[in-house]
């Protein structure tokens, strides 16, 4: 239950609504919506990953944390199945969305990704004004009505703390925002397709340290309503916001995951040694 | 900023030749205008639009026809061309496996490379036959905007396969992860980001169609007369130069060098044209 008091204690004060977030299912009752089960990855013949299981909880926050080449981002790119669109990368194991094989030949890619968004460590902004950055997936899933469409931008735009700074010139060019705020409009975008799960590789990472603790606040402010799983290479940052961690590691010229558990354990009393001597800034 | 000498010694280089290069077009301009005086100064300028007709040699320099052939070829052309060469730079970059579009890179790169009057002697000897069956006399106004579109296709191709290759790869994973089906992301993300590449490709199409005399002149029927329909035949401003230069003098030589002037002229809006939309905004 102390997970949940962290979200207010952290964000005092929001000015901003995440919509119904306190509605969400509440992170700190275990039940897994992806399951990863002996995943492993390679490039052609270099392996990337081996071997990872690990399961990922509704509505927590769950974050991966390792230094740079471990596979992070790899096992990122697999839960939405970015992995396809990389020639000679290979995926064996099994992995589970909502109980359903996500590595099915048949699954519809396109419907799995708005079921599950991503964020990468650049804010990329389409060529578009602001509007029609948010519209175009949406017009692209289906939704064509105006007023919808209308609704829809305004109440992602809210939810990201956007809506104030950008509501006189939504047909400004998206390009011409502040890096804070591009990452900001990336998750609305993103948020827009009303995903269970967003996978945010290094989010915060390209940021200044002021948009950084914006985009922060906002990613506490998801947890319930969405499943969140993000790499980050701030263990500040990872420890303050974090359900559950996973530690990676290169074994063998391999990424793999070395301990999982619940944040506070994996920060304060890691099992392994090489996860505490992470923790604590003496590897890695 | 302190130059040291080498630099001093590359700029000065650099100027000079920017000079020269400067100081040749304005030569041009300069030469032709005073090849051009003879005539100017004896006759109003309407008078090259609202003469009888054009006979040099009696005083009636009446232009518009042949001003009439170039926009029409110029304009079918580039009307041909533009969708074509869109089209095969998608197929290019989106559609065709890796080696297919290696092969066809080089095939239209080659389409390039053929020399004119190659073009001219084929569509002398087997499309204008072929246009002649369907409506006589066969070297026309049609012949001459098919072979354009033609010698204009690879440029067309060839700039907006450019433009597309330097759409940012972030771009293309941004869509894929907000599950845009490929079509999606060419109309949506490609192409508005690819605009200004798809611009100046048309706009140096087009000026090269303007420019382009033997092909032209070759296949077009070269009758100085106002063209009504696709199959008369017609003659360009710059096969008219070409046909006649060799023999014309004094007055008839110097209304010549009035229809250079008059080409130089549209040339110089295209430039202005393609300058304007490269300032133009980046977004929709």
């Amino acid at each position: 239950m102390s997970l949940m008091i962290n979200t207010k204690k952290d964000n005092p004060g929001a000015a901003y609504t995440l919509g119904p977030l306190q509605a969400g299912p509440p992170c700190c009752v275990p039940e897994p919506l992806i399951q990863v089960d002996n995943l492993s990855l390679h490039y052609g013949a270099k392996p990337a990953l081996a071997k990872v299981s690990l399961d990922i909880y509704k509505g927590c926050i769950t974050a991966l944390i390792g230094p740079s080449g471990c596979g992070k981002t790899s096992f990122l790119s697999v839960l939405n199945r970015l992995t396809d669109m990389i020639p000679d990368c290979r995926v064996l194991g099994h992995v589970y969305f909502d109980n359903k094989d996500l590595r099915h030949p048949t699954l519809d890619v396109q419907a799995l990704r708005r079921d599950i968004g991503m964020i990468f460590q650049k804010p990329v902004p389409f060529p578009l004004s602001i509007r029609r950055n948010i519209e175009l997936p949406l017009r692209e899933h289906g939704m064509n009505k105006a007023a919808d469409l209308n609704a829809r931008v305004q109440q992602v735009l809210q939810d990201v703390g956007l809506w104030e700074e950008v509501k006189d010139r939504l047909e400004a060019p998206a390009q011409a925002l502040s890096g804070g705020q591009q990452q900001r409009l990336c998750i609305a975008r993103a948020l827009a397709l009303r995903p269970k799960v967003l996978l945010m590789d290094e989010p915060c990472s390209a940021l200044d340290p002021i948009a950084s603790g914006v985009v922060e606040d906002l990613i506490q402010r998801l947890r319930g309503q969405y499943t969140v799983v993000i790499v980050t290479h701030n263990l500040a940052q990872a420890r303050r916001i974090a359900n559950y961690a996973g530690f990676f590691w290169v074994k063998e010229r391999a990424g793999c995951l070395i301990e999982f558990g619940q944040a506070k354990q994996i920060f304060e009393a890691p099992v392994h040694e090489l996860t505490a001597a992470y923790v604590q800034g003496k590897r890695g | 900023m302190s130059l040291s000498n080498t630099d001093r010694q590359l700029a000065a280089l650099l100027r000079v030749g920017a000079l020269l290069a400067a100081v040749i077009v304005l030569l041009i301009l300069w030469f032709l205008f005073k090849e051009s005086w003879a005539l100017l100064r004896q006759v109003t300028w309407t008078r090259f639009f609202t003469d009888a007709s054009w006979h040099p040699v009696a005083g009636l320099y009446r232009i518009t026809p042949m001003l009439s052939a170039t926009l029409y070829a110029t304009l079918g052309a580039v009307l041909l061309a533009a969708p074509l060469g869109i089209a095969s730079a998608l197929f290019n970059q989106y559609y065709a496996p890796p080696l297919l579009a290696a092969v066809y890179r080089r095939l239209i790169g080659l389409l390039a490379g053929i020399p004119s009057v190659v073009y001219g002697f084929w569509g002398l000897t087997t499309l204008a036959p072929l246009i002649g069956r369907l409506h006589p006399p066969g070297v026309s106004l049609l012949t001459g905007i098919l072979i354009l579109t033609l010698m204009i296709l690879p440029t067309v191709a060839l700039t907006v396969d450019a433009a597309l290759a330097a759409v940012p790869v972030a771009s293309i994973r941004s869509a894929a992860a907000l599950g845009l089906s490929r079509w999606g992301f060419i109309s949506g993300v490609a192409l508005p980001t690819a605009r200004s590449g798809l611009a100046s490709g048309t706009l140096l199409a087009a000026g090269r169609a303007i420019g382009e005399t033997m092909a032209v002149l070759m296949v077009a029927g070269n009758v100085a007369g106002q063209p009504h329909s696709l199959f008369d035949p017609v003659r360009t401003l710059t096969a008219n130069i070409a046909l006649e230069m060799a023999y014309a003098t004094g007055d008839h030589r110097a209304a010549l060098f009035v229809s250079g002037l008059v080409l130089m002229g549209m040339v110089l809006v295209l430039v202005g044209v393609a300058e304007w939309f490269g300032k133009e905004r980046s977004y929709v």
